[in-house]
């Protein structure tokens, strides 16, 4: 049987979402044999492949990198999930949506700092006005809740998908 | 003098119920469901979340169960696909309205907001977020008052002013900008008539009032407080 092609993406998250994926215990070795992990955080692949059928998305979009990455990770996804609440919500990195960027690198880099008191600007991505929800960027094919989802629920749902299933009720969302 | 009961039917059962009861009133006493997010047992229904919406018989329009007076053959449907897709609705607008962080908040696990949308299956929303930039008020020494949290359900206001009678919270302003304020937009701390009971932080849904020391998902509130309360002193449920 030909594995499945499924990729991850770590935008702005904090890689617990991540960490659930990999929580599922033994059940990882009989989903390794099914799909194969073609980009993302857990392997080494530098560009993201052309033909992905299913690709997880942890984090907020906040940056001009990760708008860039995601659209163009859109256009090479059959089947684009937002995982955890960061992706669906916004969430925690949503909590700076209120103050300008200008003032927060302010804050962080220059108030906040004990030495070396310089806003970053070579070699790190632009953040954007607001982080927000990756739907309000492109489409989003399944939304999975959670900080993070639980393993079962990230489980679950590639499992539908690998048996042609659609994702639906199966697994209880609960934002948080 | 008893009160007249009058017949209604809810989701095509006929029941009997007391005049003067609410459809919310008249669906609970026969163990009837209907979700609301405002209405607290014992305190005034002011129909302000609008989760309780019904549809009765002969109307195009909806009604909230916990405002609208039964009447004598009455017929009343508490849960239709289109009830469903209006309460939908109104969840996703309260939660892209504020700042409803469940993932740091004092009562994640323990909100009615939350596991009202978990039950609607609400996985995400249709609607951009709103962001916000709202105060939190941390003057008064026990509790905390947080803008971001709150869906304006009014049971603070409700439950200060009709259990302790001390009428501490008000609402101001009006639509997206209308705010919880306590004693005419003074610190909450500096509040002469609040008695710190701590009634209206247990009658609060969400996180908006909560205890202070509390960290993220320590907050759970105590209705039961609250509604013995109104059964000791025997108020109408």
């Amino acid at each position: 049987m030909k594995k499945v092609k499924v990729a991850t993406v770590w935008l702005d998250g904090c890689s617990g979402c991540h960490m659930s994926l990999l929580d599922m215990d033994t059940a990882i070795i009989s989903l390794s044999r099914k799909i194969e992990l073609v980009y993302g955080p857990l392997v080494d692949a530098q560009e993201f492949p052309e033909d992905v059928t299913v690709t997880l998305v942890e984090g907020a979009v906040s940056s001009q990198d990760d708008l860039e990455k995601i659209q163009k990770i859109r256009q090479r996804t059959q089947i684009l999930i937002s995982m955890g609440d960061c992706a669906v919500t916004g969430n925690v990195p949503g909590m700076r949506n209120s103050i300008p960027v200008q003032k927060l690198l302010q804050r962080v880099y220059v108030d906040g700092a004990e030495e070396k008191k310089l806003v970053p600007s070579d070699r790190v991505p632009v953040l954007l006005k607001q982080a927000r929800p990756v739907r309000e960027f492109v489409k989003v094919d399944i939304c999975l809740p959670g900080c993070p989802p639980p393993s079962k629920a990230i489980l679950g749902v590639i499992n539908d998908l690998l048996e042609g299933k659609k994702p639906d009720g199966n697994f209880k969302v609960k934002f948080g | 003098m008893p009160q007249k009961k009058l017949s209604i039917r809810i989701d095509g059962e006929l029941i009997s119920a007391l005049e003067g009861q609410t459809i919310l009133q008249a669906a609970r006493a026969n163990k009837k469901y209907i979700p609301t997010l405002c209405a607290l047992e014992g305190l005034t229904p002011v129909g302000a979340c609008r989760i309780c919406l019904v549809e009765v018989s002969g109307s195009e329009r909806l009604f909230p169960a916990c405002t609208t007076p039964i009447q004598e053959g009455m017929s009343v449907i508490t849960n239709s696909p289109r009830l469903t897709r209006y309460r939908r609705i109104t969840l996703e607008l309260l939660l892209i309205e504020r700042n409803h962080v469940c993932a740091v908040c004092v009562s994640n696990g323990h909100c009615e907001l939350q596991a009202m949308a978990t039950a609607f299956g609400i996985s995400t929303v249709e609607l951009a977020y709103n962001f916000p930039k709202l105060s939190l008020d941390m003057s008064h020494p026990r509790f905390v008052l947080d803008h971001n949290r709150c869906i304006l359900c009014t049971r603070c206001v409700r439950v200060c002013a009709e259990l302790e009678g001390a009428q501490v919270w008000e609402l101001i302003s009006r639509g997206i900008h209308a705010r919880i304020v306590s004693e005419l937009n003074e610190k909450w701390g500096n509040a002469a008539s609040c008695t710190s009971c701590g009634k209206c932080v247990q009658a609060c849904p969400t996180g908006a009032l909560a205890e202070k020391g509390r960290a993220v998902e320590e907050m759970t509130k105590n209705l039961e407080a609250v509604t013995s309360l109104v059964h000791r002193r025997g108020v109408q449920a």
